[in-house]
């Protein structure tokens, strides 16, 4: 944390927050002064509060995406201070509060930037590309109602934790939002690892890293040059251990293909 | 007048769902693909039903105002999910899952539905385990339970504290399925806001792109709205805060009936109010009563002072008191009501005044503080990165907040509104949980519509609808539901006012809070009665929507919404007024026991109340539904 202020001091910062009408429209930062504000607000309610103030004096509200305010389900995505979720460990822009700022302090904030990732207005960009890399392949094919007896396949404790601490991730983005190649690894990596360690994951294992990581190359992510700036941001914390596991898998894949092809279709449903 | 046929088979309780799969109509697998149905909504049981319905050959539609299905308020959930699997040789049955939740829900819900979905609760744990959801397990590999209130089994299965994750993630990767190998078309930013009737039957939709602000018609056979609870009706809750009403309110709007709208579950262990400043109450998931234990200072004097100065013997574990059977494992509406009387006599804690304590030292003398963290320990991150607070060196300070909602609207036991064609999953249909839902019951419920009820009962519609017997979008229904759309646009762009949405929002909410929440009167509702109509009237003429409608415009999103959740809330108001009894999550303070605790009026109220909309401004007509109870004796609900 940058600062911690005590409890029931209300601060004064200023929140110097990117602006852009939409993906054409130029873009630029512009400051909003706030005052009185309380170190238990949350960052977010601070944005409420400078909108409410937009708003009821003829401006236009800043635009930015949230819902759940928890931390689970991936939608706020914001760089603060040129950290994707800001100065907080482990933790989503939702989560993080006023006290770890200071008085006086100017808060710079702007969307995720990606070129995979495209600007939609403000604070607010496109992620559907995550999306698209889980249509590819991020599933176990199994029909509803085929499904055997749950404990009829045992998974050892320590492989079903594993899998758990990959599963954690929420989505957000801040991986390719902090990585200066703009790579996905970290999150193709935690689902591909999520599923790749059960037992359940095994049939499809070489045909899901493969579409997953086609998918992600072309929908523009850039590569990992293994700086682990991902990591360090993520919310959930997820390791960097899993693009390794990732790396594995997909050359495993890659040369058991070439000696029995697998399809990279996505297909499987029907 | 509403036909409400409920459609319950005949027959022994335990074999009704499987005589009624027989008995149903099927439509023939060459046939299906002739058919287009639209699901609203991707949470749990969105999801989920969309997925096996194009499974089955379907074509599938799927709208969310989501950026992505993984988004949903479903992915929230923390605790569990039940199920009765008897992994726990713990004597736990389909039949005493079926008890507890019909006890449970204070004995309003149908047997037949509430027996089917503890038929069911197996099957899902099968199919998450299949799909890759990481439950947690034992060293021997096989699959670890917990306990949740209202049952004196462990039959929870969970994922650390983030099992509607794991459970969305899982729905979510067969969505993914379908929609990659062109089986469902997937429409994310897209917000439904109006449901076009047919005929009488439900054939389409009205969506808004928030992204781009097109206004686009979409027909269908049938339609499902698997939209989620209406909870944020009062505004601060622990609902994600773009949780909204707006598709069941505009199906109600169109004639599908609300059923008991009063139904609000108040959940015991929240992170107290902070401030004015707050837009939601974060839970602290009901597993945390397996090893917390809540109390309350005996002494009034004591309320203010640090919990760790309170001494063993001066304080009082209320619950453990007065639900002795139960103990802190007791309902969440009893758990919530039993914390606020304490906080009512003087002996809250905290500033406010507002707050028990959810304390967890004997559990950490017990197993550890490393054996706390292992099962809590990202609930007490988030405990302290809200608070600031430490929960391994003072107790949580914790009180209610609404958290879920019973009531949504009407179906029959095929899950179907009404209004023929219309389909209502999750938790915005009324079914199962009667006055009040156990912990962990709602991923089940919509679990179980989506992936094994739905793929049933849809078919009995659509076999008596011939194939593409659906009319075209150029219809004049489809035309005027539109021009619905684009006027009340028009209105709310045009409004000369000044205030923000926001501020009608937290108005309302405080409203609902005071004269609807834990505790109700006559003269309180009454009283809302009056207000909330002065307060829509208010924000129609002073509300300021700025901006335009043909890009991402998020107050009039959430114009949009307040708009409904003020109609709503006077709904919720006028149901609670006409239902002159206690039970469950609705507590009248005209009807309770001696010792505070609920008292039903099974003579006057064994029923469902399913309001019907009369046009505006006309005071909508209460049907009634009543509840027979054929296997089950309605008693006293106790958990002394
Ligand atoms: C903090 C929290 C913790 C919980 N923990 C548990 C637990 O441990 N166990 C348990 O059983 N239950 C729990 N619950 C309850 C449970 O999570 C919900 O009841 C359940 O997930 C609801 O699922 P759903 O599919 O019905 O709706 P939701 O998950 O709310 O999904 C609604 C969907 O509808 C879409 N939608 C809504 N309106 C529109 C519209 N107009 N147009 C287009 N799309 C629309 C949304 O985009 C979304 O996809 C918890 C709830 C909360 C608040
Ligand atoms: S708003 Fe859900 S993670 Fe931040």
């Amino acid at each position: 944390m940058a600062a911690s202020t005590p409890s029931k001091q209300l601060l004064s910062v200023t929140l110097r927050v990117w602006r852009q009408a939409g993906p054409q429209e130029p873009g630029r930062f512009v400051d909003y002064p706030a005052a009185g504000v309380s170190p238990d607000m949350s960052f977010l309610e601070l944005l409420d509060m400078v909108n409410d103030g937009l708003t009821k004096t003829g401006g236009e509200p800043i635009a930015f995406a949230h819902d759940c305010r928890e931390g689970i389900c991936g939608t706020c995505s914001c760089t603060i201070n040129g950290k994707p979720h800001g100065p907080g460990k482990g933790i989503a822009t939702c989560q993080l509060y006023l006290r770890s700022f200071a008085d006086g302090d100017t808060i710079v904030v702007e969307p995720f930037r990606a070129r995979a990732f495209p600007l939609v207005k403000d604070l607010v960009t496109d992620r559907a590309a995550f999306d698209q890399i889980q249509q590819a392949g991020g599933f176990i094919s199994v029909r509803t109602g085929a499904a055997p007896d749950a404990n009829t396949l045992p998974v050892p404790k320590a492989d079903a934790d594993l899998a758990m601490d990959a599963a954690a991730c929420i989505g957000c983005g801040a991986c390719v939002a902090a990585c200066k190649n703009a790579s996905a690894m970290l999150f193709v990596a935690a689902k591909v690892s999520h599923l790749g360690l059960l037992p359940q994951g095994q049939p499809e294992r070489d045909r899901r890293v493969l579409a997953m990581v086609q998918t992600m190359d072309a929908a523009g992510f850039g590569n990992c040059t293994n700086q682990y700036e991902c990591s360090a941001v993520c919310p959930k914390l997820i390791s960097q251990d899993f693009i390794a596991r990732l790396n594995r898998d997909y050359l495993t894949a890659t040369v058991r293909a070439a000696f029995r092809p697998t399809s990279a279709g996505g297909g499987g449903a029907g | 007048m509403a036909k409400l046929d409920s459609k319950i088979p005949s027959g022994p309780l335990a074999d009704k769902w499987r005589r009624h799969k027989a008995d149903i109509r099927l439509v023939n697998p060459a046939n299906k693909r002739k058919y287009e149905v639209i699901v609203v909504g991707a949470g749990l049981a969105g999801s989920s039903a969309a997925a096996t319905l194009a499974e089955l050959g379907y074509r599938v539609k799927c709208f969310v105002f989501h950026d992505s299905p993984r988004r949903a308020h479903s992915i929230a959930a923390q605790g569990g999910i039940n199920a009765a699997k008897n992994y726990q040789n713990d004597g736990d049955s389909v039949h005493r899952l079926f008890y507890d939740t019909l006890k449970g829900g204070d004995y309003r819900a149908r047997e037949a539905n509430v027996h089917r979905l503890a038929e069911v609760s197996v099957n899902i744990i099968d199919q998450c385990v299949a799909q890759g959801v990481p439950f947690a397990r034992e060293y021997g590999g096989l699959l670890a339970n917990r306990s949740f209130g209202g049952a004196q089994v462990s039959r929870t299965f969970y994922a650390r504290g983030q099992t509607g994750q794991q459970l969305l993630l899982g729905a979510y990767s067969a969505l993914s399925r379908t929609v990659g190998a062109g089986l469902v078309e997937l429409h994310t930013h897209s917000e439904m806001l109006d449901l076009v009737v047919v005929g009488g039957h439900a054939k389409g939709v009205i969506i808004r792109h928030l992204i781009t602000g097109e206004i686009t018609r979409h027909s269908a056979d049938a339609v499902i709205l698997a939209t989620g609870g209406y909870g944020n009706v009062f505004n601060l809750s622990t609902y994600a805060r773009q949780s909204n009403a707006t598709a069941i309110w505009r199906a109600y709007k169109r004639g599908a009936c609300l059923a008991n709208p009063c139904y609000t579950q108040i959940h015991p262990t929240c992170i107290p109010v902070s401030g004015e400043h707050q837009s939601k109450l974060t839970l602290m998931s009901e597993s945390l009563r397996n090893d917390g234990r809540i109390w309350v200072p005996k002494k009034k004097e004591d309320a203010k002072k640090s919990p760790n100065d309170i001494p063993e013997a001066d304080r009082d574990y209320f619950l453990e008191r007065i639900y002795p059977s139960f103990g802190n494992l007791c309902p969440r509406d009893v758990a919530s009501r039993a914390a606020k009387r304490m906080c009512d006599e003087g002996r809250g804690a905290g500033e406010s005044g507002l707050g028990v304590y959810l304390d967890f030292s004997d559990a950490i003398r017990r197993l550890g503080e490393s054996g706390v963290r292992e099962r809590y320990g990202n609930l007490f991150d988030i405990y302290h990165e809200i608070t600031a607070e430490s929960a391994y060196r003072t107790p949580m300070r914790i009180y209610p907040a609404v958290h879920y909602t019973m009531g949504g609207l009407w179906v029959d036991y095929n899950l179907m509104s009404n209004l023929p064609g219309l389909f209502v999953l999750g938790e915005a249909n009324f079914s199962d949980h009667g006055a009040n839902r156990l912990g962990a019951s709602a991923l089940m419920q919509g679990l179980a519509d989506g992936y094994f009820v739905i793929p049933y009962t849809i078919g009995d519609y659509l076999a008596q609808q011939p194939p593409s017997s659906r009319p075209g979008p150029d219809s004049a229904e489809f035309r005027q539901a539109e021009e619905n759309v684009t006027a009340m646009t028009r209105r709310f762009l045009a409004s000369p006012g000044k205030e923000p949405v926001s501020h009608f929002h937290k108005r309302l909410g405080k409203l609902m809070w005071e004269y609807c929440g834990m505790a109700r009167t006559r003269q309180g509702l009454e009283t809302a009665l009056q207000k909330i109509p002065a307060l829509r009237e208010e924000f129609w003429a002073s509300v300021r929507v700025p901006g335009s409608a043909d890009t991402l415009n998020q107050s009039l999103e959430q114009a949009g919404r307040v708009a409904d959740f003020i109609e709503l809330g006077e709904l919720l108001c006028r149901d609670a007024l006409m239902r002159e009894e206690s039970c469950g999550g609705h507590f009248r303070e005209e009807h309770q026991h001696p010792d505070g605790e609920c008292r039903r009026d099974d003579a006057n109220f064994a029923h469902v109340a399913a309001w019907e909309y009369q046009g505006e401004g006309r005071t909508p007509l209460r049907n009634t539904e009543p509840l027979n109870y054929e296997f089950t004796k309605m008693s006293v609900r106790s958990y002394k």
